[in-house]
């Protein structure tokens, strides 16, 4: 019976389609929504994950995530340096000084000062250029992102001349960073620049990057220097988190994407579940027939149950497909480069679709169940 | 097994059935005795709402009576559980619905093979065995079509194709004719006549339409719950003389 059940699903073209368009457009409103809503909170801890040569980020305890920092005493690296387990800890300065191009154009920036002997904190994914040229007097790397924003329409090319807070700075490399929530074009320059470009202020050190030494358990450490300096210590994981958990808490972002995907969500099970449950129910009188000539009510459920899975498995590609062709075209865009589908999300969406389809088919399978074959008799 | 329930196909004694219940309750079959036998075509008769339908569909086990006993070829259906109920409808009982009730997405050949794809039987086998009992019924050209674009007559020819495919031992057809005009439902009585009535087999039919009262070897008619008088009587000769 289960060719009769598939015939019954795809005979009514227009209504297959209907049931097929309903459970691929709740689907594309669900994976899109939630995607985009963990993509934007995963860039809050991307400049983060960017430095991969710290294992550890040290800093005051007042400070609660990346971008919002409370400045550290110079004293506070020598007392971090003499923790046991270290490898070895250096200096992060962060600030946001403006940059002028020749030809006006200005922006606000997101300058890493980076410690000037290692050069430990440069980004290492590079579109252009080589980060060891920052041990070059007045050089800086900027992101690609913050590169088209400078310069809009122009050829990726080393050797530009911007201002700095009225330091003129050589471009010498352009990095594929990781873009960060704030869409501010990210500049890395070594320590001493950095400080230069945001003026005098008394305290200057943003945070301490620490490498632990082979073996040594990050999480261990980070509560050793905790306990032993009294400043707050997070491994890199910790430490995107806590920024992401502040996003959360903070702003209206979550709320804002709350709304949308509940009235996705909604929208779904109204949607999917009232074109499902009309279905079956249009096609009450064919299952009364079955009923009467001798199909069983358990082979009823299972050729509903058939049509459920076909509906959610061809509704939730085609949803999924169109989902992914969103981001494919978006990541081409500046603005929504390294936004994707996450498969956490395709998969969220999938199951929820299916308690969807399983939902509104059990509503119309009650029908079906509880139907009297006589009834095919009036 | 006695020697009425071998030529008795169907016995009813003292059906009463009832529906709602305190002031609404309606009482819509008050003590029905009745029998059909087999290698004969029973109508039954009467006017709308005299209890008709409420009968065929309790002797076909689709409703359970209040009171009194079914049998079917000498079994009664009231002791056997709702899946041997089911079971035995499946292989015993053929149904032609006043409304045809095709499967609009499956093809004729495809509708008619549904009680043996009920009954288990592989998809090829079955419509093949429904494309030849379309054959008989004069449809052999109209397998493949969908039931939207054959006529009522055709399309009623594929419910019988239906209720005849499995070789059940009941046919039960409810208004048959109710929805043809009087070519198609002559055609599609005779098909009846000529393919469905058997020695083995006993074939029941509910029905307005006295233009077809000819066919019947015996008419129970039926007034407000009750059978009123029963006519037996011989097929015309016109039907006996029709080619099969």
């Amino acid at each position: 019976m289960n060719f009769v059940a598939f015939r019954m699903l795809i005979g009514d073209r227009a209504k297959y389609l209907g049931l097929i368009f309903a459970v691929a457009f709740s689907t594309f409103l669900l994976e899109n929504q939630t995607s985009i809503f963990a993509n934007l909170m995963k860039r809050t801890g991307n400049q983060i994950g960017d430095v991969t040569d710290a294992d550890i980020w040290v800093m005051d305890p007042q400070t609660r995530y990346f971008d919002e920092t409370k400045a550290l005493k110079d004293t506070d690296l020598p007392r971090v340096r003499g923790v046991e387990g270290i490898d070895y800890a250096v200096r992060l300065f962060k600030s946001n000084p403006v940059a002028r191009t020749e030809s006006g154009t200005f922006a606000a920036c997101s300058v890493i000062g980076i410690d000037e002997a290692t050069l430990a904190g440069a980004p290492r994914r590079m579109v252009l250029g080589d980060w060891h040229d920052l041990y070059k007097p007045n050089s800086i790397i900027i992101d690609k992102a913050g590169y088209l924003m400078l310069f809009p329409d122009q050829p990726l090319e080393l050797g530009r001349v911007l201002e700095l807070n009225d330091h003129r700075v050589t471009l010498v490399g352009i990095s594929d960073a990781m873009p960060a929530f704030v869409s501010f074009p990210i500049v890395h320059a070594r320590y001493s620049e950095a400080l230069a470009f945001q003026g005098r202020q008394r305290q200057q050190l943003s945070f301490v990057l620490v490498r632990a030494k082979p073996g040594i358990d990050h999480d261990t450490l980070a509560a050793r220097i905790t306990s032993e300096t009294g400043l707050k210590a997070l491994t890199t994981d910790q430490f995107r988190a806590a920024s992401m958990r502040y996003y959360l808490a903070n702003t209206g972002i979550p709320v804002n994407f709350g709304i949308t995907i509940a009235v996705a969500t909604i929208v779904g099970l109204v949607v999917s579940g009232q074109t499902f449950y009309l279905f079956t129910v249009e096609n009450l009188r064919q299952f009364g027939a079955l009923k009467a000539i001798g199909v069983t009510n358990l082979r009823l459920l299972a050729m509903i149950l058939l049509q459920a899975a076909v509906v959610w498995f061809v509704g939730t590609s085609f949803g999924t497909a169109l989902t992914a062709t969103f981001f494919n075209i978006t990541l081409q865009k500046v603005a929504t480069r390294h936004m994707v589908l996450l498969w956490e999300s395709a998969a969220g969406v999938a199951v929820f679709m299916l308690i969807v389809v399983l939902i509104s088919s059990a509503a119309g399978l009650r029908k079906v169940w509880k139907l009297e074959p006589a009834e095919v008799f009036r | 097994m006695n020697a009425e329930t071998t030529t008795n196909a169907v016995h009813c004694s003292a059906i009463r059935k009832s529906f709602g219940s305190g002031e609404t309750r309606t009482e819509v079959l008050r003590g029905i005795d009745f029998t059909a036998s087999q290698g004969e075509m029973t109508f039954l008769v009467g006017p709308s709402g005299c209890g008709k339908t409420t009968l065929i569909s309790i002797i076909a086990g689709l409703l359970t009576a209040d009171e009194g006993h079914v049998s079917l070829f000498g079994e009664d259906l009231s002791a056997l559980s709702p899946r041997e109920q089911i079971l035995f409808r499946r292989r015993n009982l053929g149904f032609v619905f006043q409304q045809y009730n095709l499967l609009p997405s499956l093809t004729a050949a495809e509708n008619a093979a549904v009680p043996l794809l009920a009954a288990g039987m592989n998809r090829k086998t079955a419509v093949a065995r429904a494309s030849e009992m379309l054959d008989q019924l004069g449809l052999g050209h109209r397998v493949s079509a969908m039931p939207r674009v054959l006529s009522g007559g055709q399309q009623q020819r594929v419910a019988l194709a239906r209720a005849l495919v499995h070789d059940p031992r009941l046919i039960v057809c409810d208004e048959p004719t109710a929805a043809l005009d009087h070519k198609s439902g002559e055609s599609v009585m005779n098909l009846l006549a000529t393919s469905a009535v058997h020695p083995d087999r006993a074939v029941l039919v509910v029905t307005h339409d006295n233009r077809v009262f000819h066919f019947a070897h015996q008419i129970a008619h039926m007034d407000d719950g009750v059978i009123t008088h029963v006519d037996q009587q011989a097929l015309n000769s016109r039907l006996q003389s029709s080619p099969s």
